[in-house]
């Protein structure tokens, strides 16, 4: 039977977008999709536990769009990168998950403005492949590491199964965070 | 969804070096896929019911992952006791590229003769099955009910056949 749980593949690494220190004791690892409601949900969601445990959690996003249930998924994670270009991801992820009911093409150039991004830039990122195979390759390494629906979580490499409602999730983490 | 005992027990589901059982179901109305007619690795997704979230997550998954698996000349076949009509529908609604066949009629049979059929629900395990391209088993997995099992390992498996 099963007997290993799935883990993540692709290590957490230079590349990543991350919001904590390096050394924390906890490294939640997210593989989402900006057009997912439940992602959206658990953006509130992780919001809360970075600031409950502060500098013990170190937060990764990685991108995993369903594009065929999201259609406009690609283009949000795809426009994400293109503003990480300019160094202002997490503002831009943030935004997105806040305005997730709007993510028309012309939303997504009001959230990049918005976010202070140059949109000449942005533009021609979307345009010269780069976020195009950025995005492809957190999908292969997600799909790699066991990835089973969106959200996914990474918990100091470990997928995380049980439930992420704020308290389950919190009380999980405060385990971890007490282990020897 | 927790994993309770009966779930994680080890089910009947035919093991590696099995030949896999031959079927011909449909996957749309008047349109029969049949398990000997496929050629090349085959990958069977047995899953309790259309629409369900974890299905659809499930699902999604595989899609997300077809090229992978067509690179590798593998084909991915849905299973679930769901009628024809059911499966059209929700492939449409899912955008899904690959088959979801109709083990409905009798209801179950194909999910009994790969020993995933579950009698007390009424529908087949989460199971998965990778067919080398004889048509041996050589690999299946049958995960907890509530839990989608991704798509790691049965892509593992594909790959280790070349």
């Amino acid at each position: 039977m099963s007997g290993n749980r799935a883990h993540l593949v692709e290590p957490v690494g230079p590349d990543d977008h991350v919001e904590g220190p390096d050394d924390a004791a906890i490294t939640l690892v997210e593989y989402g999709d900006y057009q997912c409601p439940y992602c959206g949900q658990a953006y509130a969601i992780v919001k809360k536990l970075q600031s409950d445990f502060g500098s013990s959690l170190r937060l990764v996003f990685r991108n995993m769009p369903l594009t065929n249930v999201h259609p406009q998924a690609e283009l949000a994670a795809e426009t994400a990168e293109a503003v990480a270009l300019q160094g202002k991801f997490w503002p831009m992820h943030d935004l997105l998950f806040e305005k997730q009911r709007d993510l028309s093409g012309p939303a997504l150039l009001r959230y990049v403005e918005e976010v202070g991004a140059d949109l000449s830039e942005v533009a021609n990122a979307l345009n010269d492949g780069v976020v195009t195979k950025r995005v492809k390759d957190d999908v292969e390494s997600g799909i790699r590491s066991g990835v089973n629906g969106t959200p996914t979580f990474f918990v100091n490499g470990e997928r995380y199964d049980a439930s992420w409602d704020y308290e389950s999730f919190h009380d999980f983490l405060q385990d971890v965070l007490e282990q020897p | 969804m927790a994993t309770n005992a009966a779930d994680a027990s080890v089910s009947n589901a035919l093991q590696p070096g099995t030949r896999a059982p031959e079927f011909s179901l449909l996957a749309a109305p008047g349109q029969p896929v049949t398990l000997s007619e496929l050629e090349g690795p085959v990958v069977l997704i047995f899953y309790p019911a259309d629409w369900s979230p974890v299905c659809s997550d499930e699902l999604s998954m595989f899609e997300s992952a077809n090229g992978l698996f067509s690179d590798r000349g593998a084909q991915l076949v849905g299973i679930a006791v769901d009628s024809v009509w059911s499966h059209v529908a929700f492939k449409a609604e899912r955008r899904l590229n690959f088959p979801l066949l109709a083990d409905f009629h009798p209801k179950g049979e194909v999910g009994r003769s790969y020993g995933v059929y579950r009698d007390q629900d009424g529908t087949t395990e989460r199971a998965l099955f990778v067919l080398d391209a004889e048509h041996d088993i050589a690999w299946s997995h049958v995960s907890p009910i509530g839990i989608s099992p991704g798509v790691d390992g049965a892509l593992r498996a594909v790959e280790a056949l070349s």
